[in-house]
């Protein structure tokens, strides 16, 4: 493929919006209030916007008969090119908020420099999402401040899951070598410079919500490589059902 | 700031006017400010539709609209989407907001004012039932991507408003 590096640039930005949205998806119906339930799948629903506008894009730069439905739903595993943070787990709300408002800053911070790209598909992209996703970190970030700031178990249930959540945040940084030749070219974003600020602004906020940024801890690093954790292979399956049991369908 | 009237044929208005929004259905799509162009060369219509938010399930269907609108007329209809500039409730015509309030949906406020009630708990929005602005948030998101929900404290009726989006 001619354009390779931006192929595979585009799906390291797009692939983690779609994890994160299906993630969200599957809060469906589940969240602990009408509220944060209606909330869960409106975020999820701005990602998957997002996430097809990037797909429809690689589409047509790839040189290969492919839809956006089969770079969704019909890659293995090892080809999808999200951070670790997203796929990780609704092991309860705190997890929830806490994974959103750990992604949102990340994700906020690169689109106000992606907007910026002489790519025009990807700045027009840049531009309409940063808009939705101020949105999504006003609301996860109340929500930390809300439950690390509350009850005594609310606190100790947050506290827990930024512990559990916080060795997935260094790999946000990490440049593929996409990431750096897309850079180079004034394409895309170099996201190692954006690390500093993101940290200053999570930590500026546990303290609000009473909460400790853990430090010296191990990172966990893998999913920009395609190595994910043992929680993708299930999103997945649940996810490629429809399209692997009866190819080709459509809504 | 109102509709681009310039990138649009005159007289495709009269159709473009019987397209309405899916979840909104007073509103048409040129009320709504979503079409950015539609020119007619040669019996075939080009549309340039922007989205209100990336992933608004309405686009499809106003695309699909769109065509069974021109088909009696025996007009081919191509849309495509277009992202820049990005959709603004700017964009929404004054007729539009009015029908939107008599429909029962508050009109976006302008965006400091937006910040307050989204953020603040600022007593802003005006109950399009009652018209107090002694209202309260009840949800930064509702039924649509583009409205939050809201109740009245007045006349306790919850309500729709829609986000102010610049």
């Amino acid at each position: 493929m001619k354009n390779e590096n931006l192929y595979n640039y585009i799906l390291g930005i797009a692939d983690n919006s779609l994890i994160l949205g299906q993630r969200l998806g599957e809060l469906c119906g589940h969240g602990p209030s009408l509220e944060t339930d209606i909330a869960g799948t409106n975020i999820s629903l701005d990602l998957i916007g997002q996430t097809r506008s990037y797909y429809q894009y690689a589409t047509k730069i790839s040189e290969q008969e492919k839809t956006e439905d089969d770079i969704a739903f019909l890659r293995i595993e090892r080809e999808y090119k999200n951070v670790l943070l997203v796929e990780q787990p609704n092991t309860h709300f705190g997890y929830v908020m806490g994974r959103q408002y750990l992604f949102d800053v990340y994700h906020l911070m690169m689109l106000q420099q992606l907007q910026f790209s002489k790519d025009e598909t990807l700045a027009a992209i840049a531009k309409k999402g940063i808009k939705e996703v101020s949105y999504h970190k006003r609301f996860s970030g109340d929500w930390v401040k809300r439950l690390g700031d509350g009850t005594a178990e609310s606190t100790a249930k947050m506290q827990e899951a930024i512990n559990d959540l916080w060795r997935f945040t260094a790999e946000l940084f990490d440049m593929t070598d996409a990431d750096t030749a897309m850079a180079l070219e004034g394409k895309g974003v170099d996201v190692s410079k954006l690390k500093e600020g993101y940290y200053k602004e999570v930590t500026a906020l546990l303290e609000e919500a009473t909460l400790t940024a853990p430090e010296g801890m191990y990172f966990s690093r893998g999913g920009k490589k395609g190595v994910h954790s043992e929680h993708m292979g299930y999103l997945l399956a649940d996810m490629q059902y429809m399209q692997r049991t009866y190819p080709n369908m459509e809504w | 700031m109102t509709i681009t009237q310039a990138n649009i044929d005159a007289h495709l208005i009269p159709i473009l006017e019987q397209v309405s929004d899916p979840e909104i259905p007073v509103l048409t799509v040129l009320d709504l400010g979503v079409i950015r162009e539609a020119i007619e060369v040669a019996g075939v219509v080009s549309v340039k539709l922007t989205p209100t938010y990336s992933g608004c399930p309405a686009m499809d269907v106003i695309g699909d609209d769109l065509k069974a609108a021109f088909e009696p007329l025996g007009k081919k209809v191509q849309v495509e989407l277009v992202l820049a500039p990005a959709w603004s409730t700017d964009w929404i015509s004054e007729p539009g907001l009015q029908k939107m309030e008599a429909y029962g949906i508050a009109r976006p406020l302008s965006e400091s004012a937006d910040k307050e009630v989204l953020l603040a708990d600022a007593k802003k929005v005006l109950c399009p039932q009652c018209k107090s602005t002694n209202t309260h948030l009840v949800s930064q998101f509702g039924s649509t991507a583009c409205k939050a929900l809201f109740k009245c404290n007045a006349c306790l009726e919850p309500f729709d408003y829609f986000k102010c989006l610049k």
